[in-house]
C-alpha cells in the first residue's frame, strides 16, 4: 500500500495584554480579549471555515476515500467556545464521517514535555478528555507541541498508552533515510514514529505563494508529479502543516483553496496512492526501523530543534520561573489559578521572546503581539510576578492554618513526653536519685561551662549525664518525627 | 582621493556629538588607501590629534584680499539676527559668556586681528552668523589654492563654506547632515537656519545622511530628490583600556541614568514622569540626570513637586572621564529623545556594559537589536523597560554581553567606505 497521510495543526494561544510592573499585584487579568477575539474571528473567517467547507465537500466527494487528521489545541478550542462555537460545530461534522482523525496532544500547546512529567501527564488527559467530550472519539496518536519529539519524549508518550506519534522528518536525524517509511521509537518499539516529508509538506505551507521560488506557481498536477516520482518502494507521504496555510499563511487569492480541491482528483487519477490517516498508517504499514533522537526536535525554523521557545537567556529564565511554581500551584489547588498557569504555558508567549527574528524573520512575526522579544520577556515575567504574589497569599492562608494544626500536635506530643518520663522514673526507682543528680552536675558544669571541662573529674561527670538522659532523648526525637 | 572637509569642531574642542562623529569618520576615512583629508575648523588650537591628515585652522590664513568676496558671502546670510533660540550645542555657562562678550567689544561686522586674520572663537554661540559667514570666505580662498578632489561639509554651520568652495573650485560638494534643525528647535524651525540647510542640500551633488529617519526628514521636510541622499550610520570609537574607568560604588541602589543636555529634542520630562512611576513600586533605585540646558530648572521642580527628589538626583554637564565614571555605576541607561538624528551616547553606555533603553525616535534604534526601543513619550512602556532591565536579570545579561559584542562590530571604518563610496559617485 502507498499513501498520503495528511495532518493539520490548529492552535491559537491567549495572548496577554500589555502588563506593567504597576499592575503586579493590583491587577490579576493577563489577557488582550478583544485582540484574541478579532484574531480568532479573523482567522476562522478567512481559514477555518472555509477551509473545513473544503474538507467536508471533499470527503462526500469521493466517499470516505479523502482522509485528514487534526490536532486541535485545547486554548484553540477554548477560544472557539468563546468567540467561534461554529468552528467546532463544522469540526463535528467532519467528525461525523468517520474520515477524520482527531490527535491527542497537551491542552496548552504547552513545552512540559520538556520539564515536568507530571503536568505534562496531566495536560494530555485533559486534552484527551475534551476531544472525546466533543467529537465522542478517543484519539491514539499523539503529537506533541509543534511536533517537539525526542527518544525520552516518546517513550513517556508509549507508557501513557499511545500507539503512535508524529514529528519533523528532520535531516540531521534521518541523515541518508527516507520520512517516507514508518519508524519506531528507540527506547519503546511499541510506539510508531511517523516522519513529516518537510520537503513536500513546506512547498504547500511556506513556498506555495512564493514568486522567487524556481517551481511558482505551484499547480496540484505538478505537485502530485512529484509524489508520483518517489521511489516505489517508499509506503507513506506524510505531509503535516498549520491549518492557518489555508486562507490565512496563503490567502485565498493565491489559489490555495483551489490547489486543495484539485489535489485528490490528482492523486486518484495520476497515481495509485491513497489518504490514510494517521492511525490507518500505523495499522497498515510496518515498521522499517528505529529513529533515534537522543537530543529534542521540532518543525521549527531551518535547525528543527526547540532554540525557537528555548534557545536564549531570557527563554531560559522565564522557563525556569514558570515551571519553578508547578508545585506551589499543585498546593493552592485553586481552578483560576490552575487556568492561568494552563495558558502560561503555552509555547508561543516563548517564541515571542525568540531573537532568531535578527537573522530569519518572518513565520515569528506571525500575529506576534509584541515589537521585541524584549518587551514580551518583560510582559511575561510580570505577569509571573503578579501570579506568584496570588499564590503565595492563597498558600500563606494555607499555612496559618497548617501552622495551628501542627502546634497542637506538638503540644499532645510534649504532653507525652512528660507522662513517659515520668513513667521511666517510677519504672526504674532506685536510679532516681542518681538521675538527678546527674541532672544537677550537668547544669552545675554547664554554668562554669569551658574552663572546668580540661580538668580530669569532668570526664566522669560527663558520660553519666549522657547515660541519664537517653532515654528521655529518644523520645523526643520520635516525637519530632512525627511531627514531621 | 583628496578631500577638503569642512567641520566646526574637532577633539578635543567639542561640546556635542557633531565634532565626535566627524572626527570618528576622518579617522575611519585615513585608514582608505590614498585618501587624503584636509580638515578645516575655524579655529586651531594646537593641541588637536595631528597624526591623521592636516588640520588647517581658518584663523591661519589670510582673507585680507578677499574683502570684497567677504561682502557677497555676507549678502547671502546677512538678514540673519542673531537669535537665541537657534544656538546650538550650547552650554548654559558658555552662551552666557558668548552674549557678554559680544555687548561689550560691540563686535559686529569682521573682526580681525592685526596681520589681516580672521580670529575665530570656534564655539557655537552668540556671534554664530559672522562666524560663518567668515568661515565660508576662507573657504573660498583655501578652495582657490588647494588641490583637491571633492568638498564635504558637516551640517548647517559649514553649508555656506561649501557652497563657496564648490563655486570657486568647481569640485563636486558632499553635505553630512548630522542634524537639521526639525530636529533641534522640536518643529518650530528657525527659518535662517531652514534657509541655510536648504540652500546647502540643493546645491551638493549629494547628501549623506546619519540615519534613515535623517534621511526621510530630508526628503519630506527639505524636499531633496530621494536619489540624491544617501543613509551612512555612525558608529562609536572603541573604548581604550585605559578609559575604562571603574568609579567604587558607595551605595547598594540601582542606578538609572540619563546623559545629554536637557533640552526639548531629548525629552528629559519624560524620563522624569517614567523615574517617578518606577519609584512608586522600588525603592532600592535612583535616579540620575546628568547635563545642563534650558529645561534642567522645570526638571529640578518637577522632581520636587513629585516627591522624588530624595532619588532623583542632577550632576550638572559631565565632561570626559566622568561621564565614563557615570557609565560605571550606571544599571541603565535611558536616552528618551523626542528626536534623535543618530544619538553616539547610547553606543557608549553599552561599551561601558549598561543596557540601554532607547526611543524609536532616534537614528540609532535602526542599528541596534540588543537595546530595549520605545515612544519617547509612552512612559509606561520607558518605566515598564527600566522595571524589566533592573528586575530580570535576564534581560540585562543578555544586553551587557551581546550589546557590547554588537558595539565592537559597529566600526567607524565601515562607515568610511560608505563615504568614499558616496566620493566616488560624485567624481567623475
Amino acid at each position: 500500500m502507498r499513501t498520503i497521510c495528511l495532518y493539520f495543526q490548529i492552535h491559537q494561544p491567549f495572548r496577554f495584554r500589555r502588563y506593567r510592573f504597576f499592575d503586579i499585584g493590583g491587577e490579576h487579568y493577563y489577557y488582550d480579549d478583544y485582540m484574541n477575539e478579532s484574531i480568532l474571528r479573523k482567522v476562522a473567517d478567512k481559514c477555518y471555515l472555509p477551509a473545513n467547507a473544503v474538507m467536508l465537500d471533499l470527503i462526500k466527494k469521493y466517499e470516505g476515500k479523502f482522509k485528514i487528521a487534526f490536532s486541535i489545541s485545547g486554548t484553540a478550542i477554548d477560544q472557539f467556545e468563546l468567540y467561534a462555537p461554529e468552528v467546532i460545530e463544522s469540526f463535528r461534522k467532519l467528525a461525523k464521517t468517520g474520515c477524520v482523525e482527531f490527535l491527542s496532544e497537551t491542552y496548552s500547546h504547552s513545552l512540559a514535555s520538556l520539564s515536568n512529567r507530571e503536568e505534562f501527564e496531566k495536560q494530555v488527559l485533559k486534552h484527551k478528555a475534551k476531544i472525546i467530550e466533543l467529537f465522542g472519539v478517543e484519539p491514539a496518536v499523539f503529537r506533541n507541541t509543534e511536533l517537539i519529539y525526542s527518544d525520552e519524549i516518546g517513550s513517556m508518550v508509549a507508557d501513557m498508552g499511545y500507539k503512535a506519534m508524529i514529528t519533523e522528518g528532520a535531516k540531521h536525524v534521518l541523515g541518508w533515510k527516507s520520512p517516507n517509511y514508518l519508524y519506531f521509537n528507540a527506547l519503546n518499539p511499541k510506539l510508531k514514529v511517523l516522519l513529516k516529508n518537510f520537503k513536500l509538506s513546506d512547498d504547500i505551507a511556506f513556498r506555495f505563494s512564493n514568486k522567487s521560488w524556481s517551481e511558482y506557481p505551484l499547480t496540484a498536477e505538478k505537485f502530485v508529479s512529484w509524489i508520483k516520482a518517489i521511489d516505489k518502494n517508499e509506503e507513506t507521504v506524510n505531509l503535516f502543516m498549520d491549518y492557518e496555510t489555508f486562507g490565512e499563511r496563503q490567502k485565498k487569492d493565491t489559489g490555495i483553496f483551489d490547489f486543495l480541491k484539485a489535489f485528490p482528483a490528482m492523486v486518484f487519477k495520476n497515481t495509485k496512492f491513497k489518504f490514510s490517516t494517521p492511525s490507518e498508517v500505523v495499522q497498515a504499514l510496518q515498521p522499517v526501523a528505529a529513529v533515534h533522537v537522543p537530543h529534542a526536535i521540532s518543525w521549527a525554523d531551518e535547525e528543527r530543534d526547540l532554540t525557537a521557545w528555548l534557545g536564549n537567556e531570557l527563554q531560559w529564565q522565564a522557563f525556569a520561573k514558570l515551571y519553578e511554581m508547578q508545585e506551589k500551584v499543585k498546593q493552592a489547588n485553586d481552578p483560576k489559578l490552575f487556568k492561568d498557569f494552563e495558558y502560561f504555558q503555552v509555547s508561543d508567549h516563548f517564541y515571542y521572546m525568540s531573537t532568531k527574528f535578527f537573522s530569519d524573520g518572518e513565520v515569528h512575526s506571525y500575529y506576534n503581539p509584541y515589537d521585541s522579544p524584549y518587551e514580551a520577556f518583560i510582559n511575561y515575567m510580570n505577569i509571573l510576578s503578579d501570579f506568584e504574589i496570588r499564590l503565595n497569599s492563597i498558600l500563606s492562608q494555607d499555612c496559618s492554618v497548617e501552622v495551628q494544626r501542627l502546634s497542637k500536635l506538638l503540644q499532645e506530643k510534649e504532653q507525652l513526653i512528660i507522662k513517659y518520663a515520668d513513667q521511666l522514673n517510677k519504672d526504674d526507682g532506685y536510679n532516681k536519685p542518681n538521675v538527678k543528680k546527674a541532672v544537677k552536675k550537668e547544669k552545675t558544669k554547664t554554668a562554669s561551662v569551658e574552663k572546668p571541662i580540661k580538668k580530669s573529674a569532668s570526664g566522669k561527670i560527663v558520660e553519666t549525664t549522657k547515660k541519664a538522659s537517653e532515654k528521655p532523648k529518644a523520645k523526643n526525637v520520635a516525637g519530632n518525627t512525627v511531627k514531621k | 582621493m583628496k578631500v577638503l572637509m569642512f567641520g566646526w569642531e574637532f577633539p578635543p574642542h567639542i561640546s556635542g556629538g557633531l565634532g565626535t562623529a566627524s572626527y570618528g569618520l576622518t579617522k575611519g576615512m585615513s585608514k582608505i588607501p590614498g585618501m587624503q583629508i584636509k580638515f578645516v575648523v575655524p579655529k586651531a588650537y594646537g593641541d588637536e590629534d595631528q597624526s591623521r591628515m592636516r588640520i588647517v585652522g581658518a584663523n591661519d590664513i589670510e582673507i585680507s584680499k578677499k574683502l570684497i568676496n567677504y561682502e557677497s558671502f555676507l549678502r547671502e546670510i546677512e538678514y540673519i539676527q542673531i537669535n537665541s533660540k537657534i544656538v546650538p550645542y550650547t552650554d548654559p555657562d558658555e552662551y552666557y559668556h558668548a552674549v557678554k562678550e559680544a555687548k561689550k567689544e560691540g563686535r559686529s561686522f569682521i573682526y580681525t586681528n592685526f596681520r589681516g586674520k580672521l580670529p575665530f572663537t570656534g564655539k557655537y554661540g552668540a556671534d554664530l552668523y559672522h562666524e560663518i559667514a567668515n568661515y565660508a570666505v576662507v573657504a573660498s580662498e583655501l578652495a582657490e589654492e588647494g588641490d583637491f578632489d571633492v568638498i564635504h561639509a558637516h551640517d548647517w554651520l559649514t553649508f555656506p563654506a561649501g557652497i563657496a568652495a564648490k563655486r570657486v573650485s568647481g569640485k563636486p560638494l558632499v553635505i553630512h547632515v548630522h542634524a537639521t534643525d526639525f530636529d533641534r528647535s522640536g518643529g518650530s524651525v528657525n527659518p535662517a537656519v531652514f534657509d541655510i540647510e536648504m540652500k546647502g542640500m540643493r546645491i551638493a551633488d549629494k547628501i549623506v545622511a546619519v540615519s534613515n529617519l535623517t534621511r526621510n526628514t530630508i526628503i519630506e521636510k527639505y524636499g531633496i530628490d530621494p536619489e540624491k541622499v544617501v543613509t551612512v550610520h555612525n558608529a562609536v570609537e572603541p573604548l581604550e583600556e585605559a578609559e575604562k574607568l571603574i568609579l567604587k560604588r558607595n551605595i547598594n541602589d540601582k542606578i538609572v541614568t540619563f546623559l545629554g543636555r536637557v533640552t526639548l529634542q531629548k525629552g528629559p520630562e519624560y524620563f522624569v514622569e517614567a523615574a517617578y512611576k518606577v519609584l512608586q513600586k522600588m525603592d532600592n533605585v535612583r535616579f540620575v540626570m546628568a547635563g545642563s540646558g534650558e529645561l534642567l530648572n522645570r526638571m529640578i521642580i518637577r522632581a520636587a513637586s513629585l516627591r522624588i527628589a530624595d532619588k532623583f538626583h542632577f550632576t550638572g554637564f559631565l565632561k570626559g572621564d566622568d561621564v565614563y565614571r557615570m557609565f560605571s555605576i550606571s544599571d541603565v541607561y535611558v536616552m528618551p529623545s523626542v528626536s534623535e538624528p543618530f544619538g553616539i551616547s547610547p553606543l557608549e553606555a553599552m561599551q561601558s556594559n549598561v543596557p540601554v533603553i532607547i526611543s524609536h525616535q532616534s537614528g540609532v534604534s535602526e542599528v541596534l537589536q540588543y537595546a530595549m526601543k520605545v515612544d519617547f513619550w509612552d512612559i509606561d512602556a520607558m518605566a515598564d523597560a527600566i522595571y524589566g532591565l533592573l528586575n530580570y536579570s535576564a534581560l540585562s545579561d543578555m544586553f551587557k554581553s551581546h550589546g557590547k559584542e554588537e558595539v565592537e562590530n559597529m566600526k567607524w571604518e565601515n562607515s568610511a567606505l560608505k563615504v568614499n563610496e558616496v566620493y566616488q559617485s560624485v567624481v567623475k
